[in-house]
This record gives structure tokens, sequence and C-alpha cells, in this order.
């Protein structure tokens, strides 16, 4: 993975300087709130229901045994014991004060880390594919040219101030795991005919109260000018998105007022000089960030069925169906670790999970993780044969529920409990649905499926590209949830449609059930359940839901259940 | 005391007029608005409106101009020669497209005068205002300008190309390659 030089060194040394004067200005008042808002904001602080919360970023999703350690420590110091990793394969701490903060910079500075437009309106932290550089369906590996944005985006001084934030996803395989076309900009790396890299540039995608998905812009730019062309895009952007209406103020009403073809054409036009500046990159710059992507020294081993020695273990059986992964180099496999225990706020982990996944890594994994925006961690490196050990260990540990990318593999933001953009709780509500449906072999009949919930129509449980989709609304002071269904992310994303009117929590798990039985009376014997909402539509799933009433006695779990 | 701005890096006295019409005016109001004698710092609109009046003034090194956030820095491209400095306006520091003007000023349209930051002009902002391209600063008369001044050198380094340093990083220092088996 990257190494900091002297250079990335210098600029964190430096920011942390900078920011540890501006909290102590604030703290002597000599900034007012309002001033210090939006220089907390690009440093990853909001203010939340009962404290701060800081937001770290985890460059791509990727981070050493040692950088895990550190989260570890950061939870038991200076937080309360556990951390929640996000949708955007970064950490936030929910407990955190102000005065300490520039402390826990220092901390993450010694292994390399920051928390740098982790927020606000700017460039934010890069998100990837989980499974970059060891997927058996890569392309080309995407990190490198995610590391090159990161160092050109820190600090860009032109882009601090723009209409609103703005989130870049890079993906490089065949499956596209990084939802890159719910995104500002979504890139593809490419080959093109010549067998020369670049990118396939997509724009203007992204949830919140308006979900778009993205457009191409161009089909392939070499390599070389990703840094330019971005530019050109963002200048556009800065110049021209709407400042009046922050729920206008995206990339992607902008696209969409202009129009893909003159969007395009102006940045196309942005773009006529600013290529081939020296912004431009060298191959020798390139080649110099993809050698901190080689492979590691995998040992030669041959591909064994993991499975075919513990024939009898179906527990064992359905971890390897739903947490292990294909890998490029034969004998190894990627491992997911999953933080959707039920029980436990989705993408929650305690410090003492974090120090044993660090160890796990340590022992099992090239001491490296992966954050993913599903919200699990991946062990990205494990041995075919390694596998039935691992799986043993970390059964102890809470982490081997066999359920990823099953109904309870929820996506889920912090929601009402934490979160004061929020309109409704979500954690409590995935709680309640995990506790319903909390049988394996009925998780693993009714398969693929994406659970999306988000407290408000900020979409940062991406409910929207949920096969169901959960939207916590707010009616009259109460808590109500609206619900879609046909939603997806990746190669073949769409945005679900609404049901009909809302629900109470309590209702539902109800809610959920009735939906799922539609589908296994409905489902042909290929189609996973969002074939079935895509082919017949929300009618018959609406026609049942509403038809009779639903009893609103369920019980929920609140947040003092795991504070 | 004389009003002070910062240029360059310096604290200096100051004797631009800055002239603005009342919040809210129609366009004809800021277009015949009266220019006081002295050095001003017009708004586009009057500079437009009142250009060949003032071209005396302009000529003796008296007349500025401002740009809106919402105003095109091209709208001033044959005019350039003429004014003594370029402003540009931030009336909330969060709305950054003067940056992106400043940015085309100096590197479109060749402007190498003097670029002055008004408005909610701020400590904070300065280091990024400075990189693309404002070599003048003036900031907001309720905070302390020695202060302000700090922001110009936060950083002594920076990865990315600008009006400041044209030239990345990754081409101005070898950078290291990853240590064997890192």
């Amino acid at each position: 993975m990257y190494q900091y030089d002297q250079y990335d060194h210098l600029i964190i040394r430096e920011r942390i300087e900078q920011y540890r004067d501006q909290v102590q200005r604030r703290l002597n008042d000599e900034l007012t709130e309002a001033e210090f808002l939006p220089l907390r904001l690009q440093n990853g602080l909001y203010m939340q229901r009962h404290a701060y919360m800081l937001r770290i970023a985890v460059p791509y999703g990727l981070l050493s045994s040692k950088q895990m350690r550190m989260f570890a420590h950061i939870a038991r110091k200076y937080d309360r014991g556990y951390g929640h990793f996000t949708t955007r394969q970064n950490i936030q701490f929910n407990w955190i004060k102000l005065e300490e903060t520039p402390e826990i910079l220092s901390d993450l500075a010694s292994v390399e880390m920051h928390a740098i437009q982790t927020s606000g309106n700017c460039i934010r932290n890069v998100t990837s594919d989980e499974f970059a550089g060891v997927a058996a369906d890569e392309i080309i590996d995407p990190r490198p040219y995610a590391e090159v944005l990161r160092q050109w985006s820190t600090f860009h001084p032109e882009f601090i101030a723009l209409p609103r934030k703005f989130k870049v996803a890079i993906n490089g395989a065949v499956e596209d795991r990084a939802a890159i076309a719910v995104h500002d900009i979504g890139l593809t790396v490419v080959h093109n005919e010549a067998g020369e890299i670049g990118f396939k540039v997509m724009v203007g995608g992204g949830m919140g109260r308006t979900p778009i998905l993205g457009s191409v812009i161009r089909e392939f730019l070499p390599r070389e000018h990703l840094l330019t062309y971005i530019e050109a895009i963002m200048r556009v952007y800065n110049l021209h998105g709407r400042r009046d209406n922050k729920y206008k103020a995206r990339i992607k009403i902008l696209l969409k007022a202009l129009g893909v073809e003159e969007f395009t054409r102006q940045v196309e036009v942005e773009w006529e000089d600013l290529k081939g500046t020296e912004q431009t990159l060298t191959l020798e710059e390139m080649e110099r960030i993809i050698a901190y992507f080689q492979p590691h020294a995998y040992k030669s081993l041959p591909a064994i069925d993991p499975a075919a020695a513990h024939a009898d273990n179906k527990a064992f059986g359905n971890w390897l169906k739903r947490n292990v992964k294909a890998h490029k180099v034969p004998g190894y496999a990627a491992v997911v670790l999953s933080l959707k225990k039920t029980g436990v706020p989705p993408g929650d982990a305690t410090a003492e999970q974090m120090d044993y996944m660090a160890d796990l890594a340590d022992r099992y994994s090239f001491s490296e993780l992966r954050v993913t925006h599903e919200q699990n961690i991946v062990l990205a490196d494990v041995e075919q044969s390694q596998l039935f050990d691992l799986w043993q260990e970390i059964k102890a540990h809470g982490l081997a529920t066999p359920n990823i990318g099953l109904l309870t593999d929820i996506i889920c933001c912090p929601g009402g409990d934490f979160c004061s953009l929020a309109n409704a709780k979500s954690i409590p509500i995935a709680q309640a649905i995990a506790e319903r449906f909390d049988r394996i072999d009925f998780l693993h009949d009714i398969g693929d499926f994406e659970l999306n919930i988000s407290g408000c129509i900020n979409a940062c449980g991406h409910h929207h590209v949920g096969n169901i989709g959960v939207l916590g609304v707010d009616k009259d002071g109460s808590e109500w949830y609206q619900v879609s269904i046909g939603g997806a992310q990746g190669n073949n994303s769409a945005i679900g449609k609404i049901i009909g009117p809302s629900f109470s929590a309590q209702q539902m798990p109800e809610v959920i059930d009735r939906l799922l039985q539609v589908y296994v009376r409905e489902r042909t014997p290929e189609e996973r359940f969002v074939d079935t909402a895509q082919r017949l539509g929300i009618a018959p799933f609406k026609e049942y839901v509403y038809a009779t009433p639903i009893e609103t006695a369920g019980r929920l779990v609140g947040e003092d259940e795991y504070a | 005391m004389p009003k002070q701005i910062i240029k360059g890096r310096e604290i200096v006295a100051d004797d631009w007029n800055l002239l603005r019409a009342e919040e809210g005016s129609e366009a004809a109001t800021v277009a015949t608005l009266a220019v006081p004698a002295g050095r001003v710092i017009l708004p586009l609109a009057t500079w437009l409106a009142q250009r060949d009046a003032l071209s005396a003034r302009a000529a003796a090194g008296e007349i500025a101009v401002w740009l809106a956030p919402d105003e095109d820095p091209v709208a001033l491209r044959d005019d350039l020669p003429r004014l003594a400095l370029v402003a540009i306006d931030f009336p909330k520091f969060t709305d950054g497209r003067g940056y992106s003007h400043a940015w085309n000023l100096r590197s479109r349209l060749g402007w190498t005068g003097e670029l002055r930051a008004i408005g909610d002009v701020l400590r904070d902002q300065l280091f990024s205002m400075q990189r693309v391209g404002f070599d003048a600063y003036d900031t907001r008369p309720d905070r302390s300008i020695e202060d302000a001044l700090k922001g110009l050198t936060v950083f002594s380094e920076t990865y990315q190309a600008s009006v400041d340093q044209r030239v990345p990083l990754f081409r101005r220092h070898a950078r290291p390659t990853p240590a064997a088996g890192a």
C-alpha cells in the first residue's frame, strides 16, 4: 500500500498545526461558530446530537493493521470504546471532544492517516473497490489512480468552497463494486483498442433528494490526462453549480439543467488549454505510485476447494458461500468479516474487535485490511488452506455471521440516534429487521439482497439503490418510514420506486416480511428479489403489503441498548 | 489610522476607495453610480457604463474594477491594460467562485497587475487565495490584520499546480519509490 514520504508527512504536520490553532481560536472565541464550521467540517468534525463526531479518512478503504490498531486506541482513549465504519469506507467516532481533536490528528499522523476533506463542500475521500488488487474479475488495479487523486485533491486551493460536497469513486473490475453511478464523478479504468490505459468518465450521479444515475461524458480519457480533465470538470462546476439552494447544488443538478451534451461541451472547452500542462501525469509518476500497489509475495499454492474437507459442516459451508470471495491468485481467497451481527448497529466495531481484526490481518493477510462500502471489513489475501482455522477463530469474536450480501447485511446510516440531520432513527429499524429474520436458512433461501436504510433524505444509507430501500421521514414531529423497491447498485444500477404511504417503526419488520412473501410467491427459480421486483413493478408488492392493517406491537431497541 | 491591507506578505496603508451600490440595487442604478474623486474600485457595471468618461482617470491610474461572484472576468478582457488593479468580491467566504475567477484572470486573461480579495476575507482562506493568484487582501476590518498575515504561511509544500506554482509536487521533487518488499 502507499507509504508517506517526507512531503506527505510535512503537509499533514503543517495541517495539524493549522487546525490546532483554529480550534484554539474557536475556544478563545476569536472565531465564530459560523466561521469555524466550514473549517472543522473540512477536517471531518461534525456537531452531532450529543457530541462531536470525527470522521477519519481511510483512503479508498485500504488500511494497515497498524492503522486499525490506532482506531482501537482512539476508540478507547477519546471515545466510548467503539467506532462506526461508513458507507464511504471511512470510520467515524461519535463521542469526541473538540479540545481533543488536535491530539487525535497527531495520533493519526503517526500512522499516516488524517481526517482531511472527509466532510465539507470539497472533494471528499476517493472510494474504490474493496477487492481492488485481488479480485478475480479485475482488469486494472484502480488504487494507484485513487492515490494520485487523493494527493491532487488534498487542499486543492481552487476547489475548497464548492457549491456542495463532491464525491469521486473509481472502479477497475468487470463488476462495479464501488457504486460509481451514484457519485459526482465515477471513473472506470479501462483499456482502449490500442491497449492503452485510461478512464471512462461518468459525471452527475448522486443520491440525496434527487437520485440520479451518472452520465458518461467521455468513453476514453488517456490516463495521463486524469488530473487536468477532472480540473476542467471541477472548474465548470465551481463556477456554474447552483449556490442558491443547497438541495440543488450538487453537480448532478447542473448536468441535468445543461443537458449531458452541453455539459460535456463546456468541460471539453475548459480542458482545451489545460491538456498537456504541467499537471499532466508523467509515466514516471504513475509508475512510482503503481509500485506501491504491487502484489504481495504470494506463495505458489494449488487452488483447492476449501469446503471439501468439511463437507458435513453446513455452517462453514454457509460462510464460504457468502463471506469468501474469489482471488486472482490460485490458493488464495478474500474474506469478508461481517460487522452485521444481529443486535449490533451495522458497521459498528468495538476497540477489542479492531485490535483483533488487526491481529488477524497480521496472521492471515499480509497485515492489510479493507473497509467495504457495505460497512464490513475485508481480509483480502487469505490462503484457502487456512480458511477453516480462520472461520473457527472469528466465530468466537462475532465476525463470522454468514450474511454478506444477504438481507441482514444491511447498509445503514447512524440516523437519529446520533446524527443531527436525521429525521428518524435508522439503527433500531435495522436491528428490528435483523432480529425478525435472524434465521440463516431463510436468509440463504432469499439469497442476494441489498436492504439499505437512511434516516433522512441525504441518503447516507444509500436507500435509493437498495433492493428494498427504507427512508426515515418526519411527519408532524413523528418518525415514519417510506419504502421503495427495485433499486440496485453496481453494473445495473437502478433507483428504487416508492411503494406507497409510509409506515411506523414498529410496522417495518412486518412490511419487509410481506414484501418477501410476494417475492417467494412470484419468483422464478433463478430470480433474485431485485429481478422479481423489477420484472413485476411495485403493483403486486403494494397490493399485498397494504391489503390488511399491520400491527404496531413490534419491539425496537434504542440507543441505550448499545451505548 | 489609515486603512490597511495585506499586499504580498506585508501590511501596508491603502488609499483605494471601494464603491458599492446599496444591496439589491437595480443594474441601471449601479451603472449610473457617481464615481468619487481619488482612487476608486468600481463595480463592473459602473465601469462598463462609464468607461469612456473615466478614461483620463483610468490613464492616471485612479481606476480599478471589482467583480462579483457571478461576473465573468472575461468581460474585462479588453479593458485590463487600463485598470490599476482588479478586485474580486467574496460576499461570503463559503462562496468559492472567486477562486476560479482569480485563476482565470491570471492563467487565461494574462492579468499581471494587483489582484485583490475583498469582502469576507479571513485568515483561514488566505493561503488558498494566494495560491490561485491573489496578491492583495482587504481583510475584514473587525479582525486583526496582523493575525490574518499568518494565514499566508500555513503550508510550505503543496501537491498540486496552481497560479503560484505551475509545477506540481511530483515534477518538482524526486519522490521516493517504495522500499523493497513494501
